[in-house]
């Protein structure tokens, strides 16, 4: 195989860029041991920040973000509800904090309004009595799925090729170059080795293995986030705590749900990148300041990402673009057609692949600006499934008997779970339960796959999409995943679900006693 | 106005409860010429898949089937003396599944065991799982699968509980004879959802029995068996099987569908036409608002308004309330109560040590052995470690040190602690055993 650049890392600086780049004519692989998002990018508050959780301690990074939110509102508008977001404070925040916060806004360009406590408990009734200061601000939320797979559909479209579940495991060097890298795919154990002109590490988490693959010493501190996910949507609007970024102050609202966070725990290895109890019980406790309602909510799981922060020793040679996101040139290492891109915002992506996409094109004696700025993201069917509401309602409107409800949770037919695995196929790519889980609402409603794990499974059986012996497999390991983010929430009505779930993958099924192969 | 009059009922035994073990205990309880009132809902055993476990995997960590349950059962009274089903004599235990097979019999609804061994029943999922008795009409299934016959499994359009082509796929690796069909039910459109309880009441017709049959005739090669989702008449599925099979002439099958599904209604109507036939006291769908003991005196179980009787006065109760599905234990964020009495729960320390991080993990979940410890007659123990109360009994899985999803034992557990619990109050009353 060969490529002009290699992309490591699928998830959203990955796929931003390898849209950047096609948009710009070159020809790209993008390789991801997973699946889409499956770090970091897939494990935040879907937040678009209007800037104003970073005024106090990192201004450039707020009035980057302001200036990317704003792009993004424009040009990607499907992807992102625009909630407006709300900075409040309780009794007992600090005051100096609250009284300092609209001039620090306005230092950044970034519009804030101001409200009485009333008036905000008024616009947002779950928020707490002892409120003593709110402001109104223009954070919105984004579906991270959404914005990932639009970009790399439109990449894809444009000639661009994602290999999925594939593993760069080995490069091989000629001179002051990465000659070709090695491939693993993960799921068939077939090794394959590609040609590529430039490589560019956007792994995110996973940046320092990639970078020592090519013995280009990377110092990265692991910090892991986790987030809850609740059964029922409590604000309209963003709401952040109106005080110095610490643990769990914001929440944000995602399409039914409203999603609590985040931790930040230093963690010593990738392995430890799961949500723990003690960490749920502080989110619950410390955002219940804000809004009561949260200590008796249900939750239906939880999740955790780890974000890469770069520990850089050679301020010299790290082109950092700003404190928010490093691009690193590996030149100085010695190598002339090797980038890692790290770091950063969720928000900020766009310019992350803009910045990234300018270094690699030098590289490859390419002038072609960069187009993300101006040119819409355009919208496909193929990746809207991931919105929720919008399979029962297209089924509402199509009244058609046979098309059968897969996950009754969320209301997902069979016709939209056609149409995700023609969008795999399409990609000459293999369709399996998570696979579909991540690009619809497939498993994300309160039974987390008890009943919709084997309504698709048999689904795919019946459309021969997986080989026969395969299906009992693909419902093991789904449950698995989704059992991840189920253990540390479970009280309440969700360890009634629990308790179903089990009584009838081991009760009746005997899941259990089935070993997969391989694992 | 009118006197305020209160309406109340009194028996000696209080059920609480209309799961497996409450409908069992109410069963002995009848059969002993105990005067029985039981509550709860009775939504729970729809969920049931029909199978009878007594114990059918030990132990738990090394996955180990068991083919022998007698065996698994000595085994478990020496490797788990706390578990529920070591503490009862097997005497007993062979004592109390033939009285609740003969009931099934007698209510036309019969079961088949091996006796001795366990059998290997088929799930929807494709998968085998032992069991120690299964409906006379999944019997066949055991057979089939035994000797690997040619099998087709047979699923309908529209039908989202059951799919043959999963069931065939799965099994193919060790049963290679097998293949599946999808029919259009007859007089279904093919652009209809169908709901396995109405198919049950639509094969009772003998119309439908037939046209069914001619369907399943034509699809019949070389196979010598066909299975087909659990939907056989819901009152006397013996009579349907029967009929199919003559007309189709080939053994046929039921596999249990997704729950709610029919062979678990089927136990549900049966108990709830039977039980009140032999005297006792229904109150299905009321809940227990709040209990008292009159010191020396019975038990108040207090059932609020909405109905003629707001309050049962029993000499005993027997907590059948079942684990978090069936409300008899709650979990908040720290601990797990007893919804009822407040009883103790053994439980893990806190909540990061109720589950494990792997859903699979083969030493099961120690969340899932939480619950009620008695002493030697099913009595609750209370903090000094002696009975809470001395007429206050508990049966099924709310009871601690079992894991019955994974031990296979859950229709066992329910019917076996409810026989010695029952057997306990008989005894305490000055009554023998039948």
């Amino acid at each position: 195989m060969e490529t002009q650049v290699l992309i490591i890392g699928g998830g959203i600086t990955g796929t931003g860029l390898a849209r950047d780049l096609a948009l710009r004519g070159v020809v790209c692989t993008l390789v991801e041991q997973g699946d889409i998002n499956a770090g970091a990018s897939g494990a935040n508050h879907g937040l678009l920040h209007s800037g104003a959780r970073y005024v106090a301690n990192d201004p450039s990074a707020a009035r980057e973000c302001r200036r990317e939110g704003e792009l993004l509102k424009k040009l990607g508008a499907h992807c992102v509800e625009d909630t407006g977001g709300l900075f409040v404070a309780v009794q007992g925040d600090d005051e100096g904090y609250v009284a300092d916060f609209p001039s620090l806004c306005s230092r950044c360009d970034i519009p804030v309004k101001e409200l009485d406590p009333g008036e905000a408990r008024r616009l947002e009734p779950a928020l707490s009595e002892k409120l003593i200061a709110a402001f109104l601000v223009e954070d919105a939320t984004i579906d991270p799925f959404r914005l990932s797979l639009e970009n790399i559909w439109q990449a894809q479209e444009m000639g661009a090729t994602l290999l999925r579940n594939t593993q760069a495991i080995r490069f091989q060097r000629v001179g002051r170059r990465l000659d070709s890298v090695l491939l693993l795919n993960k799921k068939t154990g077939e090794e394959q080795w590609i040609r590529a002109e430039q490589v560019v590490n956007a792994s995110g988490a996973w940046s320092r293995e990639v970078a020592a693959l090519a013995e280009v010493p990377l110092e990265m501190v692991y910090s892991k986030g986790t987030l809850l996910v609740t059964f029922d949507r409590i604000t309209r609007r963003v709401v952040n705590r109106l005080r110095r970024p610490g643990n769990a102050d914001i929440l944000v609202p995602g399409g039914s749900v409203s999603l609590l966070g985040t931790t930040s725990i230093r963690i010593p290895s990738l392995d430890q990148v799961f949500p723990t109890v003690e960490e749920v019980d502080l989110i619950v406790d410390e955002e219940s300041a804000m809004l009561p309602v949260v200590a008796s909510s249900r939750y239906v799981r939880a999740y955790a990402g780890v974000r890469p922060l770069i520990g850089s020793t050679d301020k010299e040679d790290t082109r950092s673009v700003s404190r928010n996101f490093a691009l690193l040139d590996h030149e100085k290492d010695g190598l002339d057609n090797f980038v890692t891109i790290t770091g950063g915002k969720f928000t900020t992506y766009r310019l992350m692949a803009e910045k990234a996409g300018d270094l690699v094109c030098r590289k490859l004696g390419i002038s072609v600006p960069c187009l993300t700025r101006s040119q819409p993201l355009p919208s496909s069917h193929a990746c809207h499934w991931t919105e929720t509401g919008i399979a029962p309602q297209d089924w509402i409107r199509k009244r058609d008997g046979h098309d059968l409800i897969l996950c009754e949770c969320e209301l997902v037919p069979q016709s939209a779970v056609n149409e995700v695995i023609d969008s795999i196929r399409k990609r000459r790519d293999q369709p399996d339960l998570e696979a579909i889980g991540l690009r619809s609402r497939v498993g994300k409603g309160p039974c987390q796959g008890t009943y919709c794990s084997v309504k698709v499974a048999a689904h795919l059986v019946d459309r021969s999409e997986i080989p026969s012996d395969q299906s009992r497999i693909l419902m093991k390991d789904f449950l698995c995943r989704r059992w991840r983010g189920q253990h540390p929430i479970l009280w309440g009505r969700q360890m009634d679900q629990a308790e179903l779930m089990e009584s009838l993958h081991c009760g009746v099924f005997c899941q259990e006693l089935y070993v997969n192969p391989g694992s | 106005m009118p006197a305020v009059e209160r309406h109340w009922l009194e028996c000696e035994l209080a059920v609480i409860g209309a799961g497996m073990a409450g409908m069992a205990a109410s069963l002995f309880a009848c059969n002993r010429g105990i005067s029985v009132a039981q509550l709860g809902a009775t939504g729970g055993i729809a969920f049931s898949s029909g199978f009878l476990d007594l114990l059918g995997v030990h132990p738990v960590e090394e996955s180990k089937r068991l083919s022998d349950p007698w065996a698994g059962l000595s085994a478990v009274q020496g490797d788990m003396p706390l578990h529920p089903l070591g503490r009862v004599p097997i005497g007993d235990i062979r004592a109390a599944l033939a009285e609740y097979l003969r009931f099934l019999e007698s209510v036309g609804l019969p079961y088949l065991s091996l006796l001795e061994s366990n059998a290997e029943v088929l799930t929807l999922l494709g998968t085998v799982k032992p069991t120690y008795a299964a409906p006379l009409t999944m019997w066949s299934g055991v057979r089939a699968w035994k000797e690997k016959r040619p099998c087709l499994f047979l699923d309908f359009q529209g039908l989202q509980e059951f799919n043959a082509n999963l069931v065939s796929a799965n099994l193919k690796a060790e049963w290679p004879a097998t293949r599946s069909e999808r029919l259009t039910f007859p007089g279904s459109g093919s652009a209809d959802r169908l709901y396995t309880r109405h198919l049950a009441r639509e094969m009772e017709l003998s119309d439908t029995q037939e046209k069914l049959a001619r369907l399943i005739r034509s699809h019949v090669r070389q196979d010598e068996c066909v299975g087909m989702p659990a939907v056989l008449g819901m009152r006397e599925s013996p009579r349907v099987l029967a009929r199919m099979q003559e007309m189709i002439q080939a053994p046929l099958f039921e596999i249990p569908t997704l729950p709610a599904c029919v062979p678990g209604l089927r136990l549900k109507e049966s108990f709830e036409a039977y039980l009140p036939s032999r005297g006792v006291k229904a109150f299905w769908q009321r809940q227990v608002r709040a209990v008292r003991r009159v010191e020396g005196g019975p038990f108040v179980l207090n059932l609020g308004g909405g109905g003629e009787v707001e309050e049962i006065r029993a000499e005993a109760v027997l907590l059948a309330t079942g684990r978090f599905f069936g409300k008899g234990l709650v979990a908040d964020r720290g601990r797990i109560r007893e919804t009822l009495f407040g009883l103790e729960v053994r439980q893990p320390e806190n909540r990061s040590h109720w589950h494990h991080r792997d859903l699979w993990d083969p030493r099961g979940h120690p969340v899932n052995r939480a619950g009620l410890e008695t002493d030697e007659s099913f009595r609750p123990l209370g903090v000094s470690g002696q009975a809470a109360y001395p007429d206050l009994y508990a049966s099924g899985s709310i009871l601690a040190h079992q894991d019955w999803m994974r031990m296979k034992c859950g229709s066992g557990l329910a019917i076996v602690t409810s026989y010695a619990a029952v057997k306990a109050i008989h005894g305490r009353r000055g009554g023998h055993c039948p």
